[in-house]
């Protein structure tokens, strides 16, 4: 008995004693090991008479078990021990920087262009485009502009060269002009918006010969006047962000609509900037009205079955009113400053749901 | 167009107050845009009495006045030469602005010379009323203390300057404007016909129309014996307040008429005529020396006034100097015609010229109005130039307005919304000056001569709408769609999006550039159609609608680097364009870096390069859902490309959708920017659409538990080989197993035979269903090698 005692003492007094992983395997051969004193202990056994065996076996193997497992968790102490003290040698300096990545933006006015169309579309819209060079048909006649009449010279138009006698091609003054293929190429009911670049002969501090313009057009049965003004107020509440928008109609004249309405909504300036929706002063923001008899029939559409109404705005404008852009000319400059200061996010989309900005 | 409030009350019977008169305005779609109201600005002045004047003990130029104000009596020391005991004066409070100084008073009383002084009386120069220099402004004695200083100096007459929309003639006209605001509610419309002048012989002057289309009917008038001198103090007034300036008694009558009536008027110098009056077509070679100093080459086109000399008029747009009325002017001959608003139009576009008579006969002016017109210019001529007048003498026939509107009462619920009931409409129609004929479901309505935008049923509705207050509409907010799942966007626009944010996660930032550029960098890009050539560009260097957004990007991007940026990437989706039809527009996006290689403590970043671009633009296309490797690639079509280091990619033999790789270092030296400059650009039209699908279900996975497989293979091949020969040689070996083929080394050098390399190659296959064998794999690899070899003429590198 006090053999296997002592041995057993003495083999986990070594283990513990063990420093590093070869002082641990040196204990373990020389009791574990073929000629080590544990296994000796086991074949001694063999010369046992049958009831010591069957009263020293489970007691062997047992005292076998208890140093084999001291044996392997002091070497998971020691393997745990010898990594951290690798480690303590493998150090990098954090605070080092990463690769610069460039960082990109999306531009304010094609950002605006999703809002409204995010807007639009939860009112049952569609986005519709037309051709930016048009001709004289689609940019003015048809949208019942005389020909020669004075509201003609009002758009500071660009001109191409005319081409075998016919009237000069025009760049788009207006995005109206989609209104009329629009018509031409679906029967109502229609709500569309358009967006897209439109130009005009003038440059100078608030105004530049390319610009941005939303056309809506909405052809049903029963449209009224009175869903353009609840349209266009319900826009502009989503569009600004705002809980309420004072909003008023003032009578006005373009050629495509009639009655014709501009709509003005009220504003307040705090500092540089201006909060849209209450406040001392009115901010003309758009032109609307209910699309003129001559213009349905001159898209096949009977002014007796079917009417509505029509908007179109300055998307410049209303981006710079929202975010706050002081000056319109710098829109079109890619200028890299600009674009980090009034650039967005590339993952930021607008939608009704999860906010527009 | 400018009136002051006191001309409009000529017209217009009322007592509301400016804000009133304002609203009004608003209401009936009168657009201000501006108010010179000069009670508002001196609305801090007011009438003074100088009760006493001393000497100042320390100065000799100042005395010390004690003045009555509206604020008790204050010493105020005045500088003013004419400031005596007794003086009515202007009387300006502590604080107050002088706007003709550009300064405020102190707030306290402060010492002038020792001697407090509360205050200041005013002259009419500090008040920017007036232009005296003899000191402080010495008024009326009647005039009482504490009198607004506005009222005193009878400057309490706001000016209103609002848009009239080119429908509204009428508007030029105070007269005009004066029935609208009546129609409005502001007042009563004072509707006094002009008062006929008898002449006292018949006119000497014959008139012959030979142009009726352009010119239907002339009235003329002779007046004997006139003294054109100044015009009277009132007519001055009114001509200044509006921005004229007074020139004489004739020519600042015509002037009044045209701006009280809309009605033009011209007068001649009727000595100066020679022979009988003329309207007719121009003739060939025809010039006018006009009243602006210029001459103006005369086209059959035009409408002209001539005498026995030739053209001394244009009608409807400005007369010429021959005829022209002087200080000498003593028998004067007075034109009201009425001219076609189109021709007139067309005259005034050939010749340039902007007159009031132009604006107004361009936009219509009541034909009716002739008689009126001379009546009136008659009586003012006579009033204040003197002489004898003759018999009017009218050539032609005004042309007659038959048209008539037929309004159905019910459209204006239809279009508005509103419920009007028809009395209020025909009380709105008439006061708008309609004859109305009421049928019941509808009225038959004549419309007045100085309206010319009344046709259809709709045009009424705005009368009665507009009339009514837009304020009163109801506010509906749309119904549910008719129609339901229909995509907001078509899928260009959602290519443009997802491309878009595609590269701006990539470190793009975008832009929008110009759609026009010069046309000599056009050409550089491919274009330069004279069709795309703009003839009235707004300026010279941006006459030609763009090829390419590369130019623009590039220009773009250098100017970036010469602000101090380093590396410039940029984007823009946007149109370019092929033709000038409806259909040569096309969509793209195109990005560009003009880069620089950034430094990094881990060794620096490899600059960007074509293979770069190529990759920005294969993140977009995986973006767009177009696997890039269904397209080809091929050498580059556009001659702005590096034609060694860059490629288009093709789908099929004909279609060309992106261009990607270095610009061709000539263009970019063209351009003034330096090289090198990379970027793609990729036509958003020129993709397939993809196949809509009947659900958004998609498939089951197909569950594979087999790992792949992936050997490696090095060909040598010559060095004009390219690389996609050997990888598509090698997919070709077994599409069905093989699903990757990549380049992972390319070598020359030790080893390789010059104007030979070696390319090396991992494939990766994929069993489905069975695993491979190493029989298996050993059969693919030889037809992977045999199909290399076959393609390439390379052989295996060994």
């Amino acid at each position: 008995m006090s053999e296997t005692t002592t041995i057993e003492s003495e083999a986990l007094a070594a283990i513990e004693a063990a420093t590093d992983l070869s002082a641990l395997d040196t204990v373990r051969v020389a009791e574990l090991g073929k000629k080590g004193r544990v296994s000796g202990l086991m074949k001694t056994l063999g010369q046992m008479s049958a009831e010591e065996r069957q009263d020293m076996g489970p007691k062997l193997n047992a005292l076998k078990t208890r140093v084999a497992a001291a044996v392997e968790a002091r070497k998971t102490v020691l393997e745990d021990a010898a990594l951290e003290a690798d480690l303590a040698n493998d150090v990098l300096d954090m605070t080092l920087p990463p690769r610069r990545e460039p960082t990109g933006t999306l531009h304010p006015v094609m950002q605006v262009f999703e809002e409204i169309a995010a807007i639009f579309g939860d009112m049952g819209f569609t986005v519709a485009e037309g051709p930016d060079i048009e001709d004289d048909w689609h940019n003015f006649t048809a949208l019942n502009f005389p020909e020669g009449h004075p509201a003609r010279e009002t758009h500071d138009t660009f001109f191409f060269h005319p081409q075998q006698g016919d009237k000069p091609k025009v760049l788009r003054t207006h995005t109206s002009p989609v209104q009329i293929r629009t018509m031409m190429s679906q029967k109502p009911p229609i709500r569309i918006i358009a967006p897209g670049r439109v130009y005009r002969n003038d440059w100078d501090a608030t105004h530049t010969p390319m610009f941005h313009q939303v056309e809506g057009l909405v052809i049903e049965k029963n449209i009224h006047m009175g869903h353009l003004k609840g349209c266009l107020i319900d826009f502009v509440k989503a569009f600004f962000e705002v809980d309420s928008v004072e909003a008023r109609f003032r009578p006005h004249f373009f050629p495509f609509t009639e009655p014709s309405a501009e709509m003005d909504v009220k504003y307040t300036k705090v500092g540089e900037s201006i909060e849209i929706g209450e406040g001392d002063a009115w901010m003309e923001i758009l032109g609307s009205g209910m699309v003129h008899p001559n213009v349905l029939r001159n898209c096949g559409i009977d002014p007796d079955d079917y009417q509505g109404f029509a908007f179109g705005m300055g998307v410049d404008r209303l981006a710079m009113l929202k975010y706050g852009m002081p000056d319109l000319r710098p829109y079109f400059e890619a200028d890299a400053k600009w674009s980090r200061h009034y650039g967005f996010k590339p993952w930021l989309t607008p939608s009704v749901s999860g906010g527009l900005s | 167009m400018k009136f002051p409030l006191s001309w409009l009350k000529d017209h217009l019977a009322t007592t509301a107050s400016l804000d009133e008169i304002l609203a009004a305005m608003l209401k009936a779609g009168l657009e201000v845009e501006h108010v010179e109201n000069p009670a508002e600005r001196l609305a801090a002045f007011t009438v003074c009495k100088v009760t006493d004047a001393q000497p100042h003990p320390d100065a000799d130029k100042l005395r010390v006045c004690t003045v009555d104000t509206v604020d008790g009596t204050k010493q105020i020391v005045c500088g003013a030469p004419n400031a005596r005991k007794g003086m009515t004066a202007i009387y300006a409070p502590l604080g107050a602005y002088i706007p003709g100084l550009d300064f405020s008073l102190d707030k306290k009383p402060r010492k002038i010379r020792g001697v407090e002084s509360s205050g200041m009386m005013c002259s009419t120069k500090e008040l920017e009323a007036g232009d005296d220099h003899d000191g402080i402004a010495d008024l009326d004695e009647a005039l009482k203390l504490g009198t607004p200083a506005a009222e005193a100096l009878g400057l309490d007459d706001p000016v209103i300057d609002f848009e009239v929309t080119p429908n509204r003639p009428d508007w030029l006209g105070v007269q005009g404007i004066a029935r609208d605001l009546a129609a409005a509610g502001a007042g009563g419309f004072i509707d006094e016909p002009v008062k006929k002048v008898s002449g006292s012989f018949d006119c000497p002057v014959e008139i012959s129309l030979e142009a009726p289309d352009a010119c239907p009917v002339f009235a003329g008038a002779l007046v004997k014996d006139v003294t054109n001198g100044p015009s009277p103090d009132w007519l001055q007034a009114r001509l200044r307040a509006v921005g004229l300036a007074p020139k004489s008694l004739l020519i600042d009558i015509t002037n009044y008429i045209s701006l009280d009536r809309a009605r033009p008027l011209h007068v001649y110098d009727a000595d100066k005529l020679r022979g009988k009056i003329i309207a007719r077509l121009g003739r060939t070679a025809e010039t006018l020396d006009a009243l602006d100093g210029k001459t103006y080459e005369i086209t059959p086109d035009m409408c002209v006034i001539a005498d026995a000399s030739g053209a001394i008029g244009l009608g409807g747009v400005m007369g010429g100097t021959s005829t022209a009325v002087s200080a000498e002017t003593r028998n004067v001959f007075i034109e009201s015609a009425w001219f076609d608003p189109l021709r007139t139009a067309r005259t005034g576009r050939t010749t340039g010229i902007t007159s009031d008579a132009r604006y107004r006969f361009e936009r219509g002016v009541d034909p009716s109005s002739c008689a009126d017109g001379i009546n009136q210019a008659l009586r003012l001529v006579l009033d204040y130039g003197g002489g004898t007048a003759s018999k009017i003498k009218i050539a032609g026939e005004a042309p007659e307005r038959t048209d008539r509107v037929v309004f159905t009462k019910s459209d204006v619920t239809r279009l508005t919304g509103l419920d009007i009931k028809t009395a209020a409409m025909k009380k709105t129609l008439k006061s708008l000056g309609f004859g109305i004929e009421d049928t019941g479901e509808s009225i038959f309505l004549t419309v007045p001569g100085w309206r010319f935008d009344m046709a259809y049923s709709a045009d009424i509705v705005e009368e009665i709408a507009r009339l009514e207050g837009y304020d009163t509409l109801p506010t509906t907010s749309l119904p549910a769609p008719e129609s339901g799942k229909r995509a907001v966007t078509t899928p260009i626009q959602d290519r443009v999006r997802t491309a878009r944010r595609t590269l701006a996660s990539r470190g793009f930032q975008e832009a929008v550039t110009w759609s026009f550029m010069p046309h000599a960098d056009a050409k550089l890009f491919g274009g330069g159609d004279p069709a795309l050539t703009i003839a009235n560009p707004v300026a010279s260097e941006l006459n030609q609608m763009r090829p390419s957004i590369l130019a623009n990007l590039a220009a773009a991007a250098q100017k970036g680097f010469n602000k101090g940026e380093r590396d410039m990437r940029l984007f823009e989706a946007g149109p370019v364009y092929r033709g000038d039809g409806p259909k040569d527009q096309r969509t793209v996006i195109a990005a560009l870096v003009r880069p620089v290689a950034a430094r990094h403590w881990q060794g620096n970043t490899a600059a960007y390069d074509p293979y770069h671009a190529k990759a920005d633009l294969f993140a977009v296309l995986t973006a767009l859902g177009q696997p890039p490797t269904r397209f080809q690639i091929d050498a580059p079509r556009q001659a702005h490309w590096h034609p060694g280091q860059s490629a288009c990619l093709k789908l099929g033999p004909k279609v060309t959708i992106a261009h990607f790789g270095a610009l061709h270092p000539r263009v970019l030296k063209a351009l003034d920017v330096d090289g090198p400059v990379y970027g793609f650009e990729l036509n958003l039209n020129a993709l397939p659409l993809m196949r809509a699908k009947t659900t958004k279900t998609k498939p089951v996975l197909q569950k594979i538990d087999l790992s792949p497989i992936h050997r490696d293979f090095a060909f040598v091949v010559s060095d004009n080989i390219a690389a996609n020969a050997i990888t598509i040689a090698a997919h070709g070996a077994d599409k069905k197993l093989i699903t990757r083929v990549d380049v992972f080394d390319v070598y020359q050098g030790q080893g390789i035979e010059p104007g030979q390399k070696s390319v090396a190659i991992e494939v990766t296959m994929q069993p489905i269903g069975d695993a491979l064998t190493d029989k298996d794999i050993e059969a693919v690899s030889d037809k992977i090698v045999a199909a290399v070899v076959k393609a390439t003429g390379g052989s295996l590198r060994r």
